[in-house]
């Protein structure tokens, strides 16, 4: 790398940084070239990057006073709403956070999904990016059935159950989970310090996510490839540092509403009766951000195949740099994967919907056809798309208003010296 | 680049930086003040003691802010003993008045100001208390007179709301 | 930017749909003004102080509130009784205190500092006074049903007939705005059931609202603080927002034209 002819001002920085290469990193960071069509849909990294540390530092305020145990669990998370000097406030920001994390991260994805930033050479970002998100969504469930409210409790009971599916050694499986015979005292205290240790865990991919970024360089809107530094980028600092603050603020507008006007909207009303094991609620529903799975699970009579497509559904994500098959990267200039990936979207949303929904009638034929066709777009639909669609020309560069040729430079100069 | 136009520019710049360092003060001040004393602890920073059943030459020991609370009903000996000791045989100078505004009831925290030890009732030299960690000797006013402790142990802010009841805090 | 708005406008047509989820199951709510709802919500602080009355005098015989402190009373935000009117209110019960120094449990007045105390020893001891039914806790109610204060205000006024040929059975009775419609508790209130400190008249719908406002307060003392610190926050963001959103465009113009 070429940082290594970063020399830091101060005698004292130089020795520190001869150590410790602290202020070669930091340099590198701000130097940083990127490119300067970024859209707004590029900002939500840094917005993540956001929410983590918000869910920590009020995650770790809360831990000095939440009780880990049964009996008061949901005492002291009362206890923290009216005696705790801005517990609620602290409470209301982890609680509705995570929500506003899955907001992020479900744009985040969505954008790579619409750019083509999984393809090549970014599969490895892309896959850490997936375990990221198994890794938030199992650190989700787990800080829900903390309260230990009917929700946290019959939420965690079913979705643990699931692993009673596993042939053989389902029923060992769900025993060694919670520690007990349901889900009691032990499960709630091991969900604990999971949920603890696991934004952590998520703290040191997202270094291995950005590093692994920092390979190739940022994706672009038109998604062809750019040589770093040139006139198509700017240093990251403080172009895309201030870029990034205004979409953050932005995003804190919408959040801070959410907290400070309507901060149970995104919860469930039964996860303020505490858990009762002899009462069941009339509808046992996840928090919003893992309904489109909780559809899909339950679509499928069967326990165990639920459970294979629900886990599928996830890591058919991780197979996408290579199930589509398309040279072109950018969806600006793939008009019928556009087309299709809108489709996926409302396919997504109705899952979402109706995974909210009792699992009956109507409801259960459109999460069953709504499942299917999400299968249908990553294992038919994009395999074929990317052999068969008349893809538009790609620019040659960002700045320089040239049409034609491929996204990959080396295509492009070749070309050009055949045309000659 | 003219004057006015980097005047004009470091001020959008200087604005921005000022009002955003607001706002991560105003985030800041919850996360450090959630770590003080809560609505509920602070709700039993004082407590009242039924000291009826104490009789002159009784001390009892109650819980206060989670520490011990000293209340002893003196004898007319151990007040005139405390009441005649010249102050500057004392390490650390105080009237008995000043410590017992009723002579009879010594209310004070029973906290050993060396290194935070119980000191024992009855005991040592001066008719007082004992540490027995590492040797203070306290008088009949808690007053240190012998030993490493540096101060005489602490009288907190008390009062008799009734002829029978005490409130500490 | 039409694509954001092509993306947002779905997001919110699809978070408007799910609200309107169990919609269709139960009959519309009773409607009226509360003064804490909206941006600058505020508490009334006699309806609170009434609707603590009517807590008093007809429901804690059967629900506790026992996420409560006799303190909360005469705190900020609340029904602001004075702390002389809230001691005096505190000492009125008689709290479990224990062991004392023969090992024994006894009861005292109680103090600020302690929390409401319990109609009944434990869960199941009220369940067996009450028929096998739980009277809930009131500490959050308003936050535990999905129709929040308009269902609470309704259940309290919807006691009627059961249709024509409907039989309850013992101990179960019929209410509009129940979800499945039987309930079983008999219906609490009564006009001039109480009579209010104030002098208000004390008719059914009056104390439905009085108490409602009041179990808000218990689910959410602190929501006064809460408005107020929102609306300072969201103003201050949207200086900043401005604010970034200037020197952002200021930093950009030395870029010539993105593309």
């Amino acid at each position: 790398m070429s940082d290594h002819e970063y020399t830091p001002k101060s005698k004292a920085g130089k020795w520190f940084n001869d150590r410790l290469p602290l202020l070669t990193l930091a340099n590198h960071l701000t130097d940083y070239p990127t490119p300067k069509n970024l859209n707004y849909w590029w900002t939500f990294g840094g917005i993540l990057t956001f929410c983590l540390i918000t869910q920590i530092v009020t995650g770790l305020t809360l831990a000095m006073h939440y009780i880990a145990h049964a009996d008061m669990a949901f005492e002291s998370v009362e206890h923290i709403m009216r005696d705790v000097n801005y517990g609620w406030l602290i409470r209301y920001i982890h609680a509705n956070g995570a929500s506003m994390f899955f907001l992020a991260v479900y744009i985040h994805i969505f954008r790579s999904l619409f750019y083509g930033s999984y393809k090549s050479p970014r599969e490895i970002i892309w896959i850490i990016g997936i375990i990221i998100y198994l890794l938030m969504m199992a650190a989700a469930f787990m800080g829900y059935v903390l309260p230990w409210g009917q929700m946290s409790f019959w939420g965690a009971t079913v979705i643990t159950n699931l692993f009673s599916a596993i042939p053989l050694v389902g029923e060992g499986i769900v025993t060694w989970l919670w520690g007990g015979y349901s889900v009691d005292n032990p499960t709630l205290t091991r969900f604990f310090t999971l949920h603890y240790l696991i934004p952590f865990l998520i703290l040191g991919l997202v270094v291995l996510h950005i590093w692994a970024l920092h390979v190739p360089g940022n994706n672009n809107p038109v998604g062809i490839d750019i040589k770093k530094p040139s006139k198509d980028t700017v240093p990251f600092h403080p172009y895309i540092v201030i870029k990034d603050g205004f979409a953050l603020l932005m995003f804190m507008i919408v959040f801070a509403f959410f907290v400070f006007y309507t901060p149970n909207i995104l919860g469930h009303a039964d996860n303020y009766i505490e858990a009762n094991p002899l009462v069941t609620p009339a509808h046992i529903v996840p928090e919003w951000y893992l309904l489109p799975f909780y559809a899909i699970l339950r679509s499928v009579p069967d326990k165990l195949l639920g459970v294979v497509a629900m886990l599928s559904a996830i890591l058919i994500l991780a197979a996408l740099p290579w199930l589509d098959t398309s040279k072109i990267r950018s969806a600006v200039f793939r008009p019928l994967y556009k087309q299709f990936y809108w489709i996926l979207v409302a396919d997504v949303l109705i899952l979402g919907y109706v995974g909210a929904m009792p699992a009956e009638g109507l409801y259960l034929l459109v999460a069953r056809v709504a499942t299917a066709y999400y299968f249908l777009h990553f294992l038919v639909v994009l395999p074929i798309l990317g052999y068969k669609e008349k893809t538009l020309p790609v620019p040659l560069s960002i700045t320089d208003p040239v049409l034609g040729g491929s996204p990959n430079l080396a295509t492009v100069k070749n070309k050009e010296s055949l045309n000659n | 680049m003219s004057e006015k136009k980097t005047n004009r520019r470091d001020f959008l710049f200087t604005a921005t930086y000022a009002v955003g360092a607001v706002g991560v003060g105003a985030t800041v001040w919850p996360m450090v003040d959630q770590m003080n004393p809560d609505a509920s602890v602070k709700a039993l920073a004082s407590t009242e003691v039924d000291v009826s059943s104490v009789n002159p030459g009784k001390t009892i020991t109650v819980l206060w802010r989670g520490k011990p609370v000293f209340i002893r009903r003196r004898t007319q000996e151990e007040i005139t003993e405390a009441r005649s000791v010249k102050l500057e045989d004392l390490k650390d100078p105080q009237k008995d008045e000043d410590r017992a505004k009723n002579p009879e009831w010594l209310v004070m925290l029973g906290v050993c100001t060396h290194l935070g030890c119980v000191p024992l009732d009855q005991k040592g030299d001066f008719n007082g208390w004992f540490c027995p960690c590492h040797g203070s000797h306290y008088d009949t006013s808690g007053r240190i007179r012998k030993g490493p402790a540096p101060t005489n142990m602490e009288i907190p802010k008390y009062e008799f709301v009734n002829a029978n009841t005490i409130k500490i805090g | 930017m039409k694509n954001f708005l092509k993306i947002f406008s779905v997001f919110i047509i699809s978070i408007g749909l799910s609200f309107n989820v169990n919609a269709a199951e139960k009959a519309e709510y009773l409607k009226t003004d509360w003064s804490f709802k909206g941006l600058f919500g505020k508490f009334d602080r006699g309806a609170l102080q009434r609707g603590y009355q009517v807590y008093t005098e007809v429901c804690s015989s059967c629900h506790s509130m026992k996420y409560l402190s006799y303190r909360n009373l005469s705190e900020k935000g609340g029904p602001e009784f004075s702390e002389d009117q809230a001691k005096a209110i505190a000492a009125s019960f008689e709290v479990k205190d224990g062991p004392n120094s023969d090992g024994e449990m006894f009861t005292r007045p109680g103090k600020l500092s302690d929390k409401f105390v319990m109609p009944y020893e434990n869960v199941k001891a009220a369940q067996a006074a009450n028929g096998g039914a739980y009277p809930p806790d009131m500490s959050v109610l308003v936050k535990a049903r999905g129709g929040g204060v308009d269902y609470i205000y309704s259940l309290l006024q919807g006691y009627e007939d059961p249709p024509l040929g409907e039989t309850l059975d013992d101990g179960v009775y019929y209410n509009k705005y129940m979800y499945g419609n039987k309930i079983r508790m008999a219906n609490p209130l009564s006009d001039g059931l109480i009579e209010y400190v104030d002098g208000t008249e004390a008719s059914i719908e009056q104390m439905s609202k009085d108490v409602t406002t009041f179990l808000m307060w218990t689910a959410e003392p602190h929501l006064e603080a809460r408005h107020q610190m929102g609306f300072k926050a969201i103003i201050y963001l949207i200086i900043l927002t401005a604010l970034v959103y200037f020197s952002m465009k200021r930093v950009w113009s030395r870029v010539e034209t993105k593309v």
